[in-house]
């Protein structure tokens, strides 16, 4: 930049127009930001407070009870819910489930259709990209049949592995194997490495940054599926915290143990969070760079 | 350590013959490099001799054995690409050791081996950083370590100076002349460099469409251009062609001008046969001896400090390069007589464009 333009003393003008931007990106954020922030402030306060419709804007002093009582307790005041240790652990374990599977088995495949040549093979990866165009919704009516003949409802493998098949990883890691040069492969073959051991010693490490962004998206669809859950899922004890949070809302009709409500969404919030907050400098790297 | 020897080898893509019967016996110790331009099978070749391409006919033989069938890693050789082909993700050390580890080489023997090709190629200092935080030059010296250590048959080099530039090429040049010659290991080196060709080489393979147009030493090569692409190919610049016709006497050729230059062997059975006439730039002098030679119009003047070339025109308007040591003792516009030295002239045929021996 050049130094006149540097120096040149900045109008009222200017000073506005730099303004806007920032006041728009503080409005976003306060709009996004106030939920939460009501969320939280619910959650320490009991729920006659907050059901009179009236909630101050500073913390109360029912946390503690609040926390604890959704934590372990199977009921409220008003009505009886699933622990929400439980429902954690159960969305815990679904978000999991999905998030590795999903990596494992796109890896595998998009290994297969990137490195090797076998019959069929164009077929094969058409296949893989036009499950794209089906998603659960569409299939979740037969999806479930399947799974309701094998006797999969109410069950961990039930919940996840329908959605573990995925088309977006596959080529995901497919595009990013194509990018890998055949002089590697080459040199490795010469090295001496078989299939599998190209895969674990070059392909893999290679891969982790990617491997690291996926595994933060997918784990985070895997904890916001809702759908699925409430359809292979009707024991309370299978109950993921999504469903949870929905049935404890009820229908309107029933009061609702807002304070609960409140904590129990608060502490749903957590795990994503602490997914994204780890693995944020790997997300990122996966996302921008690719080291070669 | 071990021969090479490439019989008949042939390549068809489809219906497409890329490689049309090579034959050669490398052997045990020797240079051989695999010159020709883009695109003449060189590289495809190598890639067979490797195993990375697979044979259609004909035998490729490595120490005694036909390894036609044998994986990439079963042939004993090593290869080094072009692009270094280093794993990024693996340190200099492991780099050069992952072959070894694969073939269950001991810990100990490892370290042994892989210390002292790094004290070889002076990578001693680097051995635990990344490919990504070495220069081309050392990238380089990384993947002939990785061939080094596996003490192979051969070794197999795929245009390896190409992605340098020229400075550290010529020098990456001499290292790899050195270590040859310390090692003593067969090797295959392909390239469409001819000075690498010529420095490198105990013999040349030239290579063009698929065919070896000249196999020799680079002198050879040189010398006696077996047919016209090699006389073209070979020496910078590159060799003036003239149609020219054997005069009735057999004694020498007579140039279109109507000069006639003597043979330095009469072949008086090929009086009267229109030729192809070769003669290098640097064997061109300005006539001093008073022969009858066509003057030469001198067009531009390149001064390149230790030589002067001079692109010249002859009277019936043929180009004539005539490279000459020393600083310019002509300029634009001039007119020069000029002569081959004695024995300099290359006669090839007007149809086949083979070396007609004399």
């Amino acid at each position: 930049m050049s130094n006149a333009h540097m120096t040149e003393p900045r109008t009222t003008g200017r000073r506005l127009i730099d303004l806007v931007p920032h006041i728009v990106l503080i409005v976003g954020v306060l709009i996004f930001a106030f939920p939460i922030y009501v969320t939280l402030i619910g959650s320490t306060w009991d729920a006659a407070t907050i059901g009179r419709g009236s909630l101050p804007m500073t913390p109360g002093a029912e946390a503690w009870t609040n926390y604890s009582q959704a934590w372990s307790e199977s009921h409220g005041e008003r009505a009886s819910y699933t622990p929400v240790r439980l429902m954690l652990m159960n969305s815990l374990i679904m978000a999991l489930s999905i998030a590795v599977g999903k990596i494992a088995i796109s890896i595998l495949s998009a290994y297969a259709v990137a490195f090797f040549r076998f019959p069929l093979r164009m077929v094969f990866f058409w296949m893989i990209f036009i499950t794209l165009m089906l998603p659960v919704e569409v299939r979740i009516i037969p999806t479930y049949k399947v799974v309701a003949d094998l006797g999969m409802i109410d069950s961990y493998a039930g919940l996840a592995i329908p959605l573990i098949a995925s088309a977006t990883a596959t080529l995901l890691f497919r595009q990013f194997f194509l990018t890998i040069p055949d002089e590697l492969v080459e040199a490795a073959k010469i090295d001496g490495a078989g299939p599998l051991r190209f895969f674990f010693d070059i392909l893999l490490p290679l891969s982790k940054t990617n491997i690291a962004a996926l595994f933060v998206i997918l784990f985070i669809y895997g904890w916001n599926q809702y759908l699925w859950p409430l359809l292979v899922t009707n024991s309370a004890d299978m109950e993921t915290i999504v469903i949870g949070i929905t049935k404890m809302i009820g229908t309107g009709e029933a009061a609702n143990d807002w304070n609960l409500i409140m904590a129990t969404t608060v502490m749903a919030m957590l795990p994503p969070v602490a997914v994204v907050v780890f693995m944020q400098r790997w997300f990122i790297k996966g996302l921008v760079d690719s080291e070669k | 350590m071990a021969t090479v020897e490439i019989k008949n080898v042939r390549k068809s893509y489809g219906p497409v013959e890329a490689i049309k019967g090579i034959d050669i016996a490398i052997q045990d110790g020797e240079f051989l490099v695999l010159l020709g331009p883009s695109g003449c099978g060189k590289s495809t070749l190598l890639r067979m001799v490797a195993g990375l391409e697979s044979i259609t006919g004909g035998q490729v033989v490595i120490g005694g054995r036909v390894v036609n069938d044998l994986e990439p890693k079963d042939r004993d050789i090593a290869m080094v690409f072009q692009n270094y082909a280093l794993y990024p993700h693996m340190s200099v050390f492991d780099n050069m050791a992952y072959g070894l580890k694969i073939r269950g080489v001991d810990k100990a023997e490892i370290e042994s081996r892989v210390a002292k090709a790094a004290e070889i190629l002076e990578l001693g200092r680097f051995l635990t950083r990344r490919p990504s935080q070495l220069s081309g030059g050392q990238r380089q010296r990384v993947a002939m370590g990785r061939a080094i250590v596996r003490e192979p048959a051969a070794f197999l080099f795929d245009e390896p100076l190409s992605n340098l530039d020229a400075k550290l090429r010529t020098q990456m040049r001499i290292e790899i002349k050195r270590l040859q010659d310390r090692l003593g290991i067969t090797s295959l080196y392909v390239t469409h460099d001819q000075v690498e060709a010529m420095t490198l080489a105990d013999r040349v393979l030239v290579m063009n469409h698929g065919v070896a147009e000249q196999i020799g030493t680079p002198l050879e090569v040189y010398q006696r251009p077996a047919s016209l692409f090699v006389a073209g190919f070979i020496g910078s610049p590159p060799m003036n062609v003239l149609d020219a016709v054997i005069d009735p006497s057999g004694q020498g050729v007579m140039m279109p001008g109507g000069a006639l230059l003597p043979l330095a062997r009469p072949r008086p059975s090929d009086a009267n046969r229109p030729v192809k006439l070769g003669i290098r730039p640097e064997h061109l002098a300005i006539n001093e001896d008073g022969l009858d030679t066509s003057p030469v119009l001198v067009e531009l003047v390149e001064a390149l400090g230790a030589d002067t070339v001079v692109y010249g025109r002859l009277p019936d308007g043929e180009p004539l390069l005539i490279r000459m040591s020393g600083l310019p003792s002509c300029k634009e516009g001039d007119r020069l007589a000029v002569a081959p030295q004695p024995g300099a002239l290359h006669l090839f045929d007007t149809a086949t464009g083979r070396r007609l021996e004399d």
